[in-house]
């Protein structure tokens, strides 16, 4: 398919691994953000393709991985209730909660839809007007303006019985979080190319220079990724760090300004707790107050509450890129993605899930 | 859930409040929502990520990069296993 098999051309990817294997004269540790990009990774052999002195860690960009616990158990609370429609994207289905998740509720009669774009849930609503129809709105900025032109349509329609129970997450403010922490290894980050596609990488620029770190904003097919690393590696050799556009024909520095005009309509920035690392100032988008009608843990009254995470599962040290998921003890034993412990085992963008399915139950370090 | 995958537009129409296409990927097709790319039109490829095109994939770009590639493919892509192997 066009845009898709041209990036795919094993030929370019074996000049790209070649090319890099001339640039590299020492070791260096390289993070992707994004899930999408992990699972690529794994799926074409890239992190085995590359010089061995480039390492690849994986970072928190999963949006089904990262979304706290607690919200996760606020959705299950709701789905369970008799006059609720409860719409998610199917990932969200089989992620544990502290005691259920959202596809046993299902199970055990509650009314939860899967749907392809969040449009369908106000479809629903519209047709089932006796019957509380909730969104759940989690993702990154890539998801967030379908999410937001989504309560807008509401809105515009004057819809009562539709609502979204938000958690969005924020790139940025999470690679800030990684830079500082002293356990740091990364000196070098591929950029998510559909955040960017959305935000631009003006943010990315200020982190840049900030952290003396180079960036590269890289697309999602092989070809994209190894360019990405080998412009990273490039950048490294020579002493640089700046951001990098390899995903030109799909980003530019500013972004979709239609959209971004949209989530700016609808969400406000707010403190967010990731899972399994813990609260991050200003990393998360919630909606705007005059968007309340539409706010799923207002119209529910929901309270805040604080749950523990399962104490075998390492998914922090995993998101941050500290540890490989095969050195969790829990992998492929306890932990498998028919009967997942932790979030990164659950979507095939989660750094556990792809490893799993890939077999990389023994990567050499 | 972060999938966004290429589609060619096919058909453009505007229904009550959106502009929605018909996009084709690979074998199927299926409808999105144009709103966010008001510069695409018939025969434009875009981005497309839980039913909304985020990006309209520039053409010539895409040929640029992918050009670029090629040539560096066809250069040096003879004698690579003894230099990946060579280096390790
Ligand atoms: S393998 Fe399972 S338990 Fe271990 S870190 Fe990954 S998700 Fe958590």
């Amino acid at each position: 398919m066009k845009y898709i098999d041209e990036y795919r051309d094993p030929q370019i990817a074996q000049a790209l691994v070649q090319k890099m294997a001339k640039q590299v004269t020492r070791p260096w540790v390289l993070m992707e953000i994004c899930g999408g990009q992990t699972h690529t990774l794994m799926r074409y052999g890239i992190d085995e393709l590359i010089p061995k002195q480039v390492e690849l860690v994986h970072g928190p960009g999963c949006p089904v991985c990262v979304t706290a616990l607690e919200v996760v158990d606020k959705a299950i609370e709701i789905a369970s209730r008799p006059d609720v429609i409860f719409v998610s994207y199917g990932d969200m289905l089989r992620v544990p909660g502290s005691s259920s998740d959202l596809f046993r509720v299902k199970g055990q009669g509650g009314d939860v839809r899967i749907a392809y774009t969040p449009m369908e849930a106000v479809k629903i609503a519209r047709a089932n007007p006796d019957r509380k129809v909730v969104f759940f709105a989690i993702g990154f900025e890539t998801t967030a303006p379908a999410n937001a032109m989504t309560v807008w349509q509401a809105r515009r329609e004057g819809l009562r019985n539709f609502s979204m129970l938000v958690s969005h997450v924020l790139v940025p403010p999470a690679i800030r979080v990684l830079l500082d922490s002293p356990a740091n290894r990364v000196q070098g980050f591929i950029a998510p190319g559909h955040v960017c596609t959305v935000m631009g990488y003006r943010d990315y620029e200020e982190l840049a220079a900030r952290y003396h770190v180079p960036i590269v904003v890289g697309g999602f097919e092989p070809v994209d990724l190894l360019e990405a690393i080998s412009m990273l590696v490039a950048q490294l050799e020579e002493g640089r760090a700046e951001v990098e556009n390899q995903y030109v024909r799909a980003v530019s520095r500013d972004g979709n300004l239609p959209a971004q005009r949209i989530v700016e309509q609808v969400f406000e920035t707010a403190g967010r707790k990731w899972r399994g690392i813990g609260n991050i100032p200003m990393s998360g988008w919630r909606l705007r107050p005059e968007f309340a009608a539409f706010d799923a843990e207002k119209v529910f009254g929901l309270s805040e509450i604080e749950v523990p995470e399962p104490p075998e599962c390492i998914s922090a040290l995993v998101l941050q890129g500290l540890k490989k998921p095969f050195e969790c003890t829990a992998f492929g034993v306890r932990c498998t993605p028919e009967n997942p412990l932790g979030a990164p085992m659950v979507s095939a963008e989660g750094a556990c899930a792809a490893y799993y399915r890939y077999r990389r139950h023994t990567v050499a370090s | 859930m972060c999938l966004a995958v290429p589609g060619k537009i096919l058909e453009v129409e505007q229904q009550v409040d959106n502009r929605v296409g018909i996009i084709q990927f690979g074998g199927i097709t299926r409808q999105a929502y144009l709103d966010f790319v008001p510069e695409a039109n018939v025969g434009d490829y875009v981005i497309v990520h839980v039913g909304f095109a985020i990006s309209r994939v520039d053409a010539e770009e895409a040929r640029r990069t992918y050009d670029l590639l090629e040539q560096m493919g066809l250069l040096e892509g003879e004698g690579l296993k003894a230099g990946v192997e060579g280096d390790q």
